[in-house]
């Protein structure tokens, strides 16, 4: 069973999204990290960038498969994750946590509706 | 493990028996350093045949590599292709013997597969994927068909499929495929508009299936103005039994690496024909290489040309042991390689029935695929543990982890080169490892055992890149 | 027909085992429709006829010599221990080395041919081969472009028209154009090393001027001449290496290489092998940074190749070896002091002019009359108009060669 914190929201592909002061912050699930195992890059979007929500907005590539990341919500990037650049295990060790990839101002509340709850989403994962 | 070459190497010595060079000019800054191995003629000798101890080829065993078609690669084809008159002809001179056999082999490969004609400038499958598109692409182009930028691509295909259409300049879209195999026609409906340029498809597919509407899929796409592309990476079971022309594809490309027994070399050099209907004929790159009376020339006269797609004329050196094959087979024998491929599918798959669970139940073509999902349910066994302790057994692992619709795929395709008692051992094998993944999970997980290295660790060498002795050696 | 080892007990045991009465029943799923076409036919023939047949074709009078040919295959000695290591059936029967466990032969084999290469250029990584010098000067131009998001490149120099062709046929469907000016847009400089006609330039000012636009310096070079120059500061050299002990093959198989700078490592397409660890303590090789390639990037993909021509790296490689820097060094200068007697000898023949400059095996021969007349009257070199004959030498040109052909062409009456 893998770690579903209740507070976030989530898409269908595996990205969380948590809301802090206005902020976006966006990474990929622990179960997300556990399929594709260790994680060697994560590409990310320059700072600045805009976003369209459930749009490509990355990679992650493990050692034989690479995945497309897809933003949650419409917006501009804030902020990228640089600590990845050298440590991309990290997304592999505290996905909610240290592990995070970039963050979203900007973007319109409304839609968080759209995103999955934390039982939604564990229910699309057959978990 | 064999040590480096580098690791021979030693202060003054030397292989060569050159003659001195004269003092020369080159009018640019002299070289100051260059280091590479110093070592003798034996030492060079002994580390090759070491190496080549440390490696696995059909020679050796057993090579079960689904979508791969490794048969058995015939000595003839080697001796020809090592012709002084054929390995020292300069792409400038007009050598009528090569031409004529590569002209005769475009004939014998257009009466297999039923095209007007075929280009072998491809350099493997990949480059022939490319070139087939670039002809589809021209096609549209020549009649207005600007819009004409989406290639549908099933879910099963081959991982190069998509990227060739990137490559080429279209963008690929995923078809579903059914349950029971084949290409899911009403999601192919839902996709052909005018904006189709074409069909990808391999048929018998990447499960080993014949697909059985591929004439109603042809006419479908035909209508809505697209082409029908036939990756040919699985053409060894269609040999004298259906020709994809038939089928309705226009343009085909092959694998003779695969089908037609030239050797993979341990990746490359292949080479990959591509073969088109009529209609097509006028885009094929240049040069072609024609026959007037009784004279072979390579004619560059093709105003509609998609262009060059190799320097000079592709691989003939592989096309040349394709060409002895070829003749030695005969179409009689084309069919019955066909055949023999696709009961030696079947016979393993007979054996193996009770033991492993096969998605796909029916009778397959030349390869069919297993899942080891089950097993890694309930004994945490997955199918790289299975490729991974056929090697103990002495066999090379059949393809794994494709086609992705398969979970925990194992996909095997024995060839027709291999005798009853070859594919009964494999079996035995097989057999075996079924058992051991019931009664001694361990060991099938923490397989191999007697190969020369254990599992190499893939994220240190991607984390901690090591490419080139002399940077990190 | 051959190759089968079935017996018609065992076919019948087989069909058995599965169920099934006869091998026609495997095709059931084959629409009849299909399967009722009338395939044309050939007939068989035994090993001793195909060679018979052969024997013949060759012996035709039409496949006269020709000789002094280059311009980018080029007829260099091969040492008797390249086939002969080269052919033992364990490297060429085996497939691509995806089972490091047991193709440690072939993996270790192309890390030495990615580290001599890389020797050769002086640049930190390289693939583990290309389809040939055309279609690896194609990817070296989609790596600039991945690199710098630019689409266009321009070719300093004088580069063979077949790979320009190339270039074009590979790279213009995805919009990537040859252009004639370096402009902030220019993603990619190529400078040709030799060029088209053998004259070797200096590059250092395409250098900067590629560097002042941002865009990437690209060396066509063959391997063989950076034994003995220093190599040009470029962010990625590749091209043709079938001088590195490969026979020319009618133009193919040959060696297509690529080396870079390792910040491009990510951008570089094909097969690349490194070296890791096992679980017990050894230090195995395996074909890494495997999400670069087409199987798994699919649409995303920036190349497609898959198959390249290993076997032919696994031959530089033990070439490179025998040879030593030494070697290869000496069969340069060879070169060069043959291309030197050979323009010296034909050019001061009267109405006949060497072009200027310092060449390596090809040069340039101005002529008094029709070029491709001399050509074929001479047998030798190619006509690059109607006044310039292009003609190459190698180190297995002897002086008594050049002045053989030197008494032909002194002899010409147009």
């Amino acid at each position: 069973m893998s770690n579903i914190p209740a507070e976030l929201k989530y898409t269908k592909e595996h990205e969380w999204v948590k809301i802090e002061g206005g902020i976006a912050i966006v990474g990929i699930t622990d179960h997300a990290q556990a399929e594709l195992g260790d994680i060697v890059f994560v590409e990310m979007p320059a700072v600045g960038a805009s976003l369209s929500q459930h749009g490509d907005f990355g990679v992650v590539e493990s050692v034989k498969t690479v995945s497309s990341l897809y933003s949650p919500l419409s917006g501009a990037v804030s902020a990228v994750n640089e600590a990845l650049n050298s440590a991309s295990e990290l997304v592999n060790k505290d996905p909610y946590g240290a592990g995070w990839i970039i963050k979203i101002q900007g973007f319109d509340a409304q839609e968080l509706n759209a995103l999955l709850s934390a039982e939604q989403y564990k229910k699309e994962i057959g978990e | 493990m064999e040590k480096l070459i580098f690791e021979y190497s030693r202060k003054g010595r030397k292989a060569h028996t050159l003659p001195v060079a004269p003092p020369v000019k080159f009018g640019l800054p002299a070289r100051k350093s260059l280091c590479l191995p110093e070592v003798s003629e034996i030492d060079v000798a002994r580390h090759y045949t070491g190496l080549s101890r440390q490696n696995y080829g059909i020679d050796s065993g057993f090579y079960p590599l689904g979508s791969c078609t490794m048969k058995y690669n015939p000595k003839i084809n080697e001796q020809i292709a090592a012709l002084a008159d054929f390995t020292g002809a300069h792409p400038a001179e007009n050598p009528r013997a090569l031409l004529k056999i590569l002209y005769d082999t475009e004939r014998m490969l257009c009466q297999i597969f039923g095209y007007a004609r075929f280009t072998l400038q491809p350099a493997a499958g990949a480059h022939g994927e490319f070139t087939g598109l670039l002809l589809i692409r021209a096609y549209h182009l020549d009649r207005g068909g600007v819009k004409r930028l989406k290639i549908l691509v099933p879910d099963a295909a081959h991982g190069t499929n998509p990227a060739s259409c990137a490559l080429a300049g279209f963008q690929s879209v995923t078809i579903k495929s059914l349950s029971g195999g084949g290409v899911d026609l009403e999601d192919l409906k839902q996709h052909l508009d005018d904006n189709v340029a074409g069909l990808m498809l391999t048929n018998p597919n990447t499960l080993g299936l014949f697909e059985k509407n591929i004439l109603e899929i042809a006419e479908l796409v035909h209508q809505a103005g697209g082409l029908l592309y036939y990756d040919g990476a699985n053409a060894n079971a269609t040999m004298g039994i259906a020709r994809p022309a038939d089928m309705g594809f226009d343009v085909c490309h092959l694998n003779l690496h695969k089908t037609f027994s030239a050797p993979h070399g341990g990746g490359g050099p292949g080479s990959g024909p591509v073969g088109v209907v009529e209609k097509l004929a006028p885009y094929l790159p240049r040069p072609v290489i024609d026959r007037r009376d009784d004279k072979y020339f390579l004619n560059d006269n093709l105003p509609k040309s998609i262009g060059k797609v190799h320097s000079f004329y592709g691989n003939v050196g592989v096309i040349l042991k394709a060409y002895a094959y070829l003749k030695i087979q005969g179409s009689s024998g084309l069919k019955r390689a066909s055949e023999l491929a696709v009961l030696n599918a079947n016979y393993i798959k007979a054996r193996l029935q009770d033991a492993y669970d096969f998605p796909y139940p029916q009778v397959c073509q030349h390869e069919f695929v297993i899942s080891a999902k089950n097993f890694k349910k309930q004994h945490g066994v997955t199918a790289l543990d299975i490729a991974k302790r056929l090697m103990d057994y002495g066999y090379h692992p059949p393809t794994v982890y494709f086609p992705l619709i398969v979970s925990e795929c194992l996909m095997i395709e024995p060839t027709e080169t291999e005798s009853k008692e070859s594919l009964d051992a494999f079996c035995e094998a097989l057999l075996k490892i079924a058992e051991e993944i019931k009664t001694a999970p361990e060991l099938v997980k923490s397989a191999p055992h007697n190969a020369i290295v254990g599992r190499p660790d893939e994220v240190k060498a991607v984390k901690e890149p090591d490419l080139n002795y002399f940077q990190t050696g | 027909m051959a190759y089968f080892p079935h017996t018609e007990t065992d076919i019948e045991a087989m069909l058995q085992t599965i169920g099934l009465k006869s091998i026609a029943e495997l095709f059931a799923a084959v629409p009849e429709k299909l399967r009722s076409v009338k395939i044309p036919e050939f007939a068989p023939v035994s090993e001793l006829e195909l060679l018979a047949e052969i024997d013949e074709i060759r012996r035709a009078p039409e496949n006269s010599e020709h000789s002094f040919l280059g311009a980018g295959r080029y007829d260099h000695y091969i040492p008797a221990i390249v086939p002969q290591l080269a052919g033992r059936s364990e490297f060429y029967t085996a497939y691509t080395p995806y089972q490091p466990e047991i193709s440690q032969g072939t993996l270790t084999a192309i890390y030495e041919f990615q580290s001599m290469i890389c020797a050769l250029t002086g640049l930190d990584i390289a693939n583990a081969s290309l389809y040939d010098g055309a279609t690896a000067l194609a990817e070296a131009i989609g790596m600039a472009v991945s690199v710098t998001g630019r689409r266009e490149y321009i070719v300093a120099n004088p580069l063979h028209p077949n790979y320009r062709e190339v270039l074009k046929t590979h790279l213009m469907p995805r919009s990537i154009t040859e252009q004639k000016e370096i402009t902030p847009r220019t993603a990619a400089v190529i400078f040709v090393l030799p060029d088209y006609h053998g004259l070797l330039s200096d590059w250092i000012e395409y250098l900067q001027k590629a560097r002042m636009h941002g865009a990437l310096f690209i060396a066509c070079a063959d391997p063989l001449l950076l034994s003995v120059i220093e190599p040009p500061q470029a962010d990625i050299i590749a091209g043709e290496a079938q001088s590195l002990g490969l026979p020319q093959n009618f133009g193919g198989p040959a060696l297509g290489y690529l080396t870079a700078r390792k910040e491009f490592l990510r951008q570089m397409p094909g097969r690349i092998v490194g070296r890791t660890e096992d679980n017990r303590g050894g230090r195995p090789f395996v074909l890494t940074m495997q999400t670069r390639e087409q199987h798994i990037r699919r649409e995303k993909a920036t190349s497609n190749i898959c198959s390249n021509e290993a076997l032919c790296a696994l031959q530089a490689a033990i070439y490179m070896s025998y040879m030593g820097a030494d070697g290869l060094q000496t069969v340069a200068r060879l070169c060069k002091a043959n291309t030197d007697y050979a323009k010296q000898k034909l050019g001061s023949l009267p109405g006949f002019s060497a072009e200027q400059g310092e060449h390596f095996r090809d040069f340039v021969l101005r002529c008094p009359s029709s070029a491709q007349e001399i050509c074929n009257a001479a047998g030798a070199g190619m006509a690059l108009d109607d006044r310039r004959l292009l003609l190459s030498v190698t180190e297995k040109n002897t002086p008594a060669q050049i002045d053989y052909l030197a008494g032909v062409l002194a002899k010409w009456k147009n």
